[in-house]
């Protein structure tokens, strides 16, 4: 199983005081297998996909990737887990601004000591971003930086790729395109995807769907 | 990992050229002004040791003569023939030039020649043969004479054999002083048995000239530190505005799996690289800084202490090294507190540029703590402080305490400014520009400091012109002062005038000590002058009757402060007491000096006779008078100085002392508007999402660009309100704390209004000038970027 999560708990201190956010999550998933996570805002969706990220750390519970347990990492092995294992992909982006197009997507492959320049060319070639490898990114439209971004997160080819609202910012059209070639690219590299995600249409696109509700998986 | 990560980063820099050049430029121009000032310190003070080392000033102890005249030889022998081991020691001046004869056999290892070159002839030195040893520029002035280039040589000092001294100087068999080696034998007679007639003077723990310009170095090393202060607060800014506006790709970069520690040395190692590259900038600055000061420098002390400075520059490795290491140490200073948030940095934090606003709440608690406990050590210090250390104690508790306050204090009237705005655009205006006053902060405590340092260092210098004019009124009023080579032109001189003149007032002193500070001691004559035109301090009934009556004496403001002696107390010259009935100021005299009845000093001093004389006559007829000492008495005009003269020079001297302050001070206040405008054009950047919405409910960008011009001059003008009391305090301390624990006299403290005004006038106009860029960027700030605001495409 590539992921496992089991018994998660997360509780947020606030002004009104403590706000539980995940109350005992289990889920699995595989690799090549995509998975929606929907639910309501502040259902805990967005939180839950930082956990698994090693971006932040549950109260209670266990997180499992190709069977090491992410909870117990520290710092620099939350870190090295993000550089290979696992891909992120921000609804914000997230793009260095003073680096080329070329550099943004090769970036992460690079951080990785992954990089391949071969894979690299393909992933702009695939995303339409040839001609564009020399600009920076505020030269770009949102949906062409966040090709960039889908670039940049899969050409480390992670094992488990997790996208927080990837198309949040773009038109259906443009959306739509997006995800076309998020999900190709996923599956020939045979990782596992998980997406987070408001919208119906791109949910039913996964081959699994889960519901949170206030914490809980519905 | 490690070059990706580089890329990135360095990336920024090229991508946002003006804001690596705020970086670098703000630690060139620290480090510029400090290494400046300490090139000027290091190269003056290098003068000074070969001085000293070239006589020995202050080193050892010396016998002179009771009376101030030469010595012959037979003293000199006979005290060697007693078991005292002496050297003899002649001076005096050839061509401008300061020749010192000694005797490389009996004088102490480390006087003479400071390093005698393998092409020097030793056996000529030794036997007279007539070499000199001097640095080339004082080669140059020492014609048709036989000249080794010694390099270390003092400026303006070229050392031989005595014999060759006395035989240049036309001072045959004549010896000035002997220096006495430390090591003596046990069983020599004591000197009041073989010499009663000379005077043992006691050696001074470092040299004379080196004790006084101390002050001076003093005052140049506060300014230099207060500079550097200044750019310290750029720096801070600027790279905590740097690190502000980096912190979404700091973000970013650790979301992609980048370690912590590895970003932290990676982003250490970036800045010590800028700083090392802006501090070899800065040294260069500096030298030049230096370089164009330093002639100034040396006129300076070359005036007022008589001390000779090379009027060039040596690239010294101390102060290169010394500001690399400021550069490099300012930056870790100014870059430990961002590294340190860095690290404490969620990463999962909105990712968007902190609102500056934030370091409110808990950092204004603390710096309020902290300036409230500064500010009150300098209070309890203004009452308490002595000495050089408790002065300059109780500057930098005033400054740091007051520059804390700063933003607190702007916050408050900002905020009192809200509550009394009447339209909606004041009430956005005085909000918005509390919002900016966290960024601002830093600029503004650096404006700050340069402002009250400037406030408070033209008090002095104006309180010291002004004491200094009206001194030199009452010491200068003669009307026409004239030099005589010897007793028999003083004859004819006192034949020639006293019938034309009005009076004849013989200038003649001798050195000796009271109460063990070596004095001058000047005879007067009975004259009204004295009466009209001199100002005690302090003093009894009468001074001048009791005095030219010879049972008193008049002593200035040094002598009664570093002898501990007050009016009333008595004082002794040889077997005569004298009981103090004025002490005056003497402003400028490094040492002391005292003034007793022409009689008396006779009596006292019977080989001393006066070689300068201050004529009174009327004004209009001193160029006649002149022209007929000339033609009737064979003294030429250029033995007369009229007063005017001397005033001129005088005043042109003490003039020249502050050039060098002067200077500084316009560099501190230039280096505070780069601040400002720095700070301005960084923040500009950040503006946009708080200036939109704005634009976007009707102001047009025009109308935006005026507000924030209007919003740095006000801020400045607020920024003077409070500099002007913190510069008055800071002209308070230099004058009665700093000064008498530099000096050993104090000054009256003048204000001058005018001076103030003009300062802030300069202040407004470096603040408007350095608002003017970025308020025209801001004017003319495309819709379209406006726009991005409210599209989520930033």
């Amino acid at each position: 199983m590539l992921l496992s999560v089991k018994d998660i708990h997360k509780t947020y201190t606030t002004a009104d005081g403590p706000f539980a956010v995940l109350r005992g999550i289990d889920l699995r998933l595989a690799a090549g297998e995509t998975l929606a996570l929907t639910g309501e805002s502040g259902s805990g969706k967005s939180t839950l996909l930082h956990l698994i990220g090693g971006l932040d750390t549950p109260d209670q519970g266990q997180i499992m990737i190709d069977g090491q347990d992410i909870a117990a990492l520290d710092d620099n092995g939350r870190a090295a887990l993000r550089r290979g294992t696992v891909g992120v992909v921000f609804q914000q982006f997230n793009l260095i601004p003073s680096l080329k197009v070329a550099d943004n997507i090769a970036f992460q492959a690079r951080l990785a000591d992954q990089h391949d320049p071969d894979w690299v060319a393909t992933l702009a070639d695939r995303m339409g971003l040839t001609e564009q490898l020399n600009k920076y990114p505020e030269q770009l439209s949102g949906g062409q930086q966040q090709r960039v971004a889908i670039a940049r997160t899969l050409a480390p080819k992670p094992r488990l790729v997790l996208a927080d609202e990837p198309t949040g910012n773009l038109d259906e059209a443009t959306a739509a395109t997006v995800m076309d070639l998020m999900l190709e690219l996923v599956a020939e590299t045979g990782a596992g995807l998980l997406m987070v995600t408001h919208s119906e249409a791109l949910a039913g696109r996964m081959a699994r769907r889960l519901h949170l509700r206030a914490g809980r998986l519905a | 990992m490690t070059r990706a990560t580089l890329q990135a980063l360095l990336s920024h820099w090229w991508r946002n050229p003006l804001q690596l050049f705020t970086l670098l430029a703000g630690l060139a121009l620290a480090t510029a002004l400090w290494s400046g000032v300490q090139a000027v310190n290091a190269e003056a003070r290098a003068s000074y040791d070969a001085a000293a080392a070239a006589l020995g000033e202050g080193q050892y102890d010396r016998l002179l003569r009771r009376d101030g005249q030469p010595m012959d030889q037979a003293t000199y022998i006979t005290l060697r023939r007693a078991g005292w081991l002496v050297s003899p020691v002649v001076q005096g001046r050839l061509d401008g030039v300061r020749i010192i004869g000694i005797d490389p056999l009996t004088a102490p290892g480390d006087i003479g020649p400071v390093a005698i070159g393998e092409d020097a002839d030793v056996v000529g030195f030794l036997t007279g043969a007539g070499q000199l040893f001097a640095n080339a520029e004082t080669a140059r002035r020492l014609t048709g004479q036989q000249v080794i280039i010694t390099p270390e040589a003092a400026p303006g000092t070229a050392i031989t054999d005595i014999g060759v001294a006395q035989r240049l100087l036309g001072k045959q068999g004549q010896i000035d002083s002997l220096i006495i080696a430390p090591a003596q034998p046990r069983s020599q007679p004591p000197l009041e048995n073989i010499a009663p007639q000379l005077l043992r003077r006691a050696a001074q723990g470092g040299s004379d000239i080196g004790r006084l310009t101390d002050s001076f170095h003093l005052n140049l090393t506060a300014f230099g530190l207060l500079s550097f202060a200044v750019g310290i607060f750029i720096v801070h800014g600027a790279i905590g505005l740097a690190f502000e506006q980096r912190r979404p790709v700091v973000r970013t970069l650790r979301a992609l799996g980048l370690p912590l520690r590895r970003l932290i040395v990676l982003m250490g190692a970036e800045l010590m690289l800028f700083a090392l590259f802006a501090g070899a900038i800065g040294v260069a600055l500096g030298y030049g800084i230096a370089a164009l000061l330093l002639p100034d420098v040396a006129a300076t002390l070359r005036g007022l202490y008589g001390a000779d400075v090379s009027g060039t520059l040596q690239l010294r490795p101390a102060w290169w090294l010394s500001g690399l290491s400021i550069a490099l140490g300012g930056t870790a200073l100014a870059a430990s507190g961002a590294l340190f948030k860095l690290s404490k940095m969620p990463l999962l934090a909105a990712a968007q540029p902190r609102a500056l606003a934030m370091a409110a709440g808990r950092n204004a608690v603390i710096q309020g703590a902290g300036a409230a406990v500064l500010l009150a050590v300098a209070g309890v210090l203004m009452f308490t402080a002595q000495g050089l250390i408790g002065g300059f104690t109780l500057l930098a508790a005033l400054l740091i305490g007051a520059a804390l306050a700063l933003p607190l204090i702007l916050d408050r009237v900002l905020a009192a400014c809200s509550g009394l705005a009447r339209s909606v655009t004041a009430q956005w205006f005085w909000s918005d520009t509390r919002q900016q006053l966290p960024g601002l902060s830093l600029a503004l405590m650096a404006l700050l400091l340069a402002m009250a340092a400037n406030v408070g260092v033209s008090t002095m210098v104006s309180s010291f012109r002004l004491t200094f004019v009206e001194f030199l009124d009452q010491r200068l009023s003669s009307e026409l002062y004239v030099s005589t080579e010897d007793a028999t032109q003083s004859q004819k001189l006192t034949a020639f005038a006293a019938p034309r003149v009005d009076a004849i007032l013989p200038i003649q002193f001798a050195d000796t000590e009271i109460a063990g500070q070596p004095t001058e001691v000047y005879g007067a004559r009975d004259n009204h002058t004295y009466r009209d035109n001199w100002i005690f301090l302090q003093n009894s009934a009468a001074p001048w009757d009791t005095t030219f009556g010879g049972q008193t004496i008049l002593i200035n403001e040094q002598l009664a402060r570093r002898g501990g002696l007050g009016i009333g107390d008595q004082v002794q010259l040889q077997d005569q007491v004298f009981m103090i009935a004025g002490i005056y100021g003497d402003y400028g005299n490094p040492i002391g000096q005292a003034v007793i009845s022409e009689a008396q000093f006779a009596g006292l001093y019977p080989g001393i006779t006066a070689q300068r004389f201050g004529l009174r006559l009327d004004p209009d007829q001193v160029p006649d008078f002149v022209a007929a000492l000339e033609a009737e008495a064979g003294i030429p005009a250029t033995q007369t100085v009229d007063q005017a003269r001397i005033k001129a020079i005088s005043l042109q001297v003490f003039e020249r002392t502050f050039t060098v302050t002067t200077a500084l001070n316009i560099l501190t206040l230039a280096v505070a508007g780069f601040a400002i405008l720095m700070s301005l054009l960084t923040l500009a950047t950040m503006r946009v999402p708080q200036l939109a919405p704005a634009w976007a409910m009707g102001m047009t960008r025009g109308q935006l660009g005026r507000l924030e011009l209007l919003r740095a001059v006000l801020l400045a003008v607020l920024t003077a309100f409070v500099a002007l009391p913190l510069g008055l305090a800071l002209a308070w301390a230099l004058l009665a704390v700093v000064n008498v624990a530099a000096f050993g006299w104090e000054l009256p403290m003048y204000l001058f209004p005018g001076d103030y005004a003009r300062l802030g006038i300069f202040a407004l106009l470096a603040a408007a000038l350095a608002a003017l860029w970025p308020a025209r960027r801001l004017a003319r700030t495309p819709p379209a970027d406006l726009l991005k605001v409210f599209s989520n495409e930033r």
